[in-house]
This record gives structure tokens, C-alpha cells and sequence, in this order.
């Protein structure tokens, strides 16, 4: 149907194109393709690797990866009008860990306002400690919150103090990064007219910076809230108290408890589930359409 | 070939098109006019099947085209190809790979992640482009081009589907009077070189006058006005628009062969010979 005896340049000027556009074509194809080969290569040898320095071997573990699960779920199941109760009894540990991390991410945050606006170009008090102060940011973010909790619960007993403390710091990082991400983004026009009447340092951040940037803090603190739940979860398999402390007796208990076990499941899933509907629906209503 | 009966869109209480009924009997080149809001592109975008009807029928040479799905809903939207005011290229890719878009509902979704697609048809593509004078563009991305150039692109794109419908969404209002000139040129070429039947959503009246065989007018969702441009007079206008005894046609005008752009072109061959 397209018939192209139109066209608007020679016949041979077209053709030169066509072959031009071939050989183009023809090496983006050919680096594709040895692209693709060292990938394959790549990850059968990784695989080969990783399956040689394990103590078992994957091909024959695979099979067993559901034994576990299923031995859990079938006593369970069996004891399946217990797990109310059991749920009622676990309730004061869950309400722990959901303290630490709120308690750990409104005081992570304060910090981390701080030193974001102390990191941040054009609005720091000291423009020369810029760079101390993004190496502190980044030390807090790279030091894994079991590693600080190990520590502190060597130093000051188990409980959920140190795991506490152990989150804020690593919240006082992430956030910090995030924050001094949108500190950049504030105009800095409004402090211009707020240094112009005589205001300290501090007032102007607290009167010219943070009236802007609020919405986008909350919305990170939020989400942060709902990751800390699961790290402080996670903490108490260290021995820091609250809902991960029980998981862990449970399990090391093994068989006869682990109903016990499917209860705190249960309740762990339904409060990250809570919180992370929450928190989206919040954050959706700070960014969209506030 | 083509028969719009009572098609109706409502986005609540709105009603965007209302009980449009038009029959096509023979590929033609068909301008649809007027004001901004009027539903022209909503008509476009339903005869498409981007956008849901909420009652009515449209059918094309048997094909009931409001009831297709799935498969076959994407093979009509394979015969009706769209163009669209900002041309809605890929921008970070060739122009050679937008053009073969086209040919995206006959090849398999994993050789198109590729990008393989055969020889044949990226000779076909380079053909249309040349055809459309922009064959020397084709190894650029395509966000590098002027705007003209990018239309171009995008009815390249239209024609790789070998569709039996263009339609056309406001194809010259984001350029200026020479692109314009030069992309309606194309659309009027395609229809009378190929016979494919184009329909243009158009806000200006001379552009209608000009390249149209029929004018539909719209005003508030409805069919105000259907028939040739030469019954397309000032107080037909008016009402389509739904101007007062003020209104000027100059105010719709792009104003194609302007004083200003005759100019504008002979300057351009004075350089172009010096």
C-alpha cells in the first residue's frame, strides 16, 4: 500500500541511509548479544561459586524449603482456638516494640533536623563543617543498627533502651541524608527577608526553612516510623525486649510452641500492614494534594 | 465505512460528547472544529479506544468497534492510527525505533524489549521517513528534533501501522504557520496518495477550509455543523464558536499564507541562494 516513489531525496541517498542505519543496528545488536553472554556467564559461575562454599548444596536444600513453614503452619492449625488468647498474651511486647520505634524515630528526626540544615549549602551556620558534619551523617547510616545495639546491650544490659538508641542513631543518618535533600530544595529567598530585619540563625531556620520544608520531613518521618517498626522487631532477636524477644524464645523453644509462634506472626504482620496503610495514606495527603 | 451512531461520554455529571451521530461512507479527509473544550478530542480518543464510551455505537466495515477487547481491541488500534498535538514520541530513542512502534501489535513483546525487529521493516521505516523528507534524521533521538521534525516522526509512526484511519489530535497547535503548513501538506498527501481515511481535530477555520473534504463543527459535546467547507460560512463560524457579532475569523486564524510568512520563506530562498 505505501507506495514510496515519492520521495523527497535520490534513491542512492536513501540507500546510504539504510545501510548506515543497518551497521548501526547490526553493532548495537552484536554488543547485545556479548552483553547478554558475559551476563549468563557471570551469574552461572557466581552461582557455581556460591553453591561450592555453601555447607549445604542448594539443589538438595530446595527441596526442604518448605518443611519448616509447613511444620509451623500444621501445629497451627491444630491449636488454632489458642492463638486469640495467645494473641491477647503477646499484645504488651508488640506494644513495646511499636515504643521503641516511635520513641527512636521522633528522637532520630529532631537530631537529624538539626544536622541537616547544619549540611546543607547555602543555609549551614558553619559553611566550613559542611563536610564533618555529611561524614557524621553518613558513619551514623553505615553502621547497621544491630552492630550499635550489640554494643550497647554489652555495655548497658539488655532491654529496650539500647535498641532504642541503637535506632535513633541510625535514623539520625538516613534522615539527615533525606532532609538536607529537600533543605535544598527551599527557597532561599524568605531568609533573605528574615536576615534583612536582624534574625539570629536559629530563627531564621525555625521561621524561614522549616515552614517549607515541613510536609516533606513528616512524610520521610513517616516512613521512616514504619521501617524502624520492623528493625525494632528485628532487635529483639539480640535481646532487647519487645515482640522479637518472644519470636525468638518461641522458635528456639521449637516444636510445641509454635503456635505461639503463628500468633506473634500474625500480630507482627497486621501492625506493619496498619502502619504502612497509614503512613501511605498520610504521606499521600501531605505531598499530593496538601 | 465508518458509522458514528448517538456516541455519548460522560465524566460525571459532564457530559464531554454528546449524542454524535456521523456516517463516512468512502475514505475522505475530515476536519473536525471547534472551541477548546468542545470534545473534539475526547470523539478522537473514543474512536481510538484509548478512552471509554458511555453509550453508543461505532462501527467500521462490520466491526462493532466499542465492543472489541483484549486482542482484538489493540488490533483495531493497529488500523487506526493516532497523532497526537505533542507528539508523544519515546524520546530517549531513535527515531528509526519510534517508527517501528508502529509495527508493535504484529511482534512478540520479548523481541521488542530487544529492539530486534526485521530488516524488512526498518527498511520500510526509513522509507516513510524519506517520504516525509526526514530520512537523514533517522540514527538521531528523537527528542533532538525540532518540533516539525517530531510530527513528522509521529506520522511516520502513524503511517509504519499501514492503518486504515489516521486520526489526527490538534496535529499543528504547538507549531508554527511553515511546520504547520508542512505537516498538513503530509496528512493531505497520505489521503490523497494512499487513500487512507484522515480525520483532524483542528482549532482554526482556514486550515479546515484549506485541506478538508468535510467539516464537522462541534460546540458543547454536540454536532453543530456537517457538511463542506464552502457551506462553512462566517455566521456558521460563529455559531460553532459560539462568538457574538464581534467575532472575526482572523481571532481562529494560524494564518498560513500571511504576508508575514511569505516573507519569512522568501528571505529563507535568498539565503538559501547566496
Amino acid at each position: 500500500m505505501i507506495d514510496l516513489a515519492a520521495g523527497q531525496t535520490g534513491k542512492r541517498h536513501v540507500e546510504n541511509v539504510q545501510a548506515a542505519y543497518m551497521e548501526m543496528t547490526r553493532r548495537k545488536r552484536l554488543y547485545g548479544a556479548a552483553m547478554l553472554a558475559v551476563f549468563v556467564a557471570l551469574m552461572v559461575s557466581g552461582f557455581r561459586l556460591a553453591d561450592d562454599r555453601s555447607a549445604g548444596s542448594f539443589a538438595n536444600g530446595i527441596s526442604n524449603i518448605f518443611d519448616f513453614p509447613g511444620e509451623v503452619l500444621r501445629e497451627a492449625g491444630e491449636k488454632i482456638t489458642l492463638l486469640p488468647a495467645l494473641m491477647v498474651k503477646f499484645f504488651p511486647s508488640l506494644l513495646e516494640t511499636i515504643n521503641i520505634a516511635a520513641a527512636s524515630t521522633l528522637l532520630g528526626a529532631m537530631a537529624a533536623i538539626v544536622l541537616s540544615l547544619l549540611a546543607t549549602r547555602g543555609l549551614a551556620r558553619w559553611p566550613r563543617l559542611i563536610a564533618v558534619v555529611r561524614r557524621l551523617l553518613d558513619l551514623l547510616r553505615a553502621i547497621p543498627e544491630i552492630v550499635i545495639a550489640l554494643v550497647l546491650i554489652f555495655i548497658l544490659g539488655g532491654g529496650p533502651v539500647p535498641a532504642m538508641i541503637a535506632i535513633a542513631l541510625h535514623t539520625v543518618g538516613a534522615l539527615g541524608k533525606l532532609f538536607s535533600e529537600v533543605n535544598e530544595n527551599a527557597s532561599l529567598k524568605p531568609l533573605d527577608g528574615l536576615q534583612s530585619v536582624g534574625a539570629s540563625w536559629t530563627q531564621r531556620m525555625w521561621l524561614g526553612v522549616i515552614p517549607q520544608v515541613a510536609p516533606n520531613y513528616l512524610s520521610y518521618a513517616l516512613l521512616r516510623f514504619e521501617i524502624n517498626i520492623r528493625a525494632s522487631a528485628i532487635l529483639g532477636f539480640v535481646g532487647s525486649g519487645g515482640i522479637g524477644y518472644d519470636l525468638k524464645n518461641a522458635f528456639s523453644w521449637g516444636q510445641g510452641r509454635y503456635d505461639e509462634v503463628a500468633a506473634i506472626f500474625l500480630l507482627l504482620f497486621g501492625t506493619i500492614v496498619l502502619f504502612d496503610q497509614l503512613s501511605s495514606h498520610y504521606r499521600n495527603k501531605l505531598t499530593g494534594k496538601a | 465505512m465508518l458509522k458514528v451512531r448517538n456516541l455519548t461520554k460522560s465524566f460525571g455529571a459532564n457530559t464531554a460528547v454528546d449524542n454524535v451521530d456521523f456516517a463516512v461512507d468512502r475514505p475522505a479527509m475530515i476536519g473536525i472544529i471547534g472551541a477548546s473544550g468542545a470534545g473534539k478530542s475526547t470523539l478522537l480518543r473514543m474512536l481510538n479506544r484509548m478512552t471509554d464510551a458511555t453509550s453508543g455505537q461505532i462501527e467500521f466495515e462490520g466491526r462493532e468497534v466499542l465492543k472489541l477487547s483484549g486482542a482484538r481491541k489493540r488490533a483495531w488500534q493497529s488500523d487506526c492510527a493516532m497523532i497526537f498535538q505533542q507528539f508523544n514520541l519515546v524520546p530517549r530513542m531513535d527515531v528509526v525505533s519510534n517508527v517501528l512502534h508502529g509495527t508493535l501489535n504484529a511482534r512478540s513483546s520479548l523481541a521488542t524489549m530487544f529492539n530486534l525487529y526485521p530488516n524488512a521493516d526498518i527498511h520500510r521505516a526509513i522509507d516513510i521517513l524519506d517520504r516525509l523528507g526526514i530520512a537523514d534524521h533517522a540514527a538521531k533521538r528523537a527528542e533532538s528534533l525540532s518540533g516539525g521534525q517530531q510530527q513528522r516522526v509521529a506520522i511516520a509512526r502513524a503511517l509504519m501501522q499501514d492503518p486504515r484511519i489516521i486520526l489526527a489530535d490538534e496535529p499543528i497547535a504547538s507549531l508554527d504557520p511553515m511546520n504547520a503548513q508542512i505537516v498538513m501538506d503530509a496528512l493531505r498527501r497520505i489521503h490523497d496518495e494512499d487513500g487512507r481515511m484522515v480525520i483532524a481535530n483542528l482549532h482554526t477555520l482556514d486550515t479546515a477550509r484549506k485541506y478538508c473534504d468535510r467539516v464537522i463543527g462541534m460546540r458543547m459535546g454536540r454536532v453543530v455543523f456537517d457538511g463542506t467547507p464552502a457551506q462553512l460560512t462566517t455566521g456558521v463560524a460563529r455559531d460553532i464558536y459560539g462568538a457574538g457579532a464581534s467575532f472575526s475569523e482572523a481571532a481562529t486564524s494560524t494564518a498560513l499564507e500571511s504576508p508575514e510568512s511569505a516573507a519569512a520563506k522568501a528571505l529563507h530562498e535568498a539565503e538559501a541562494a547566496v
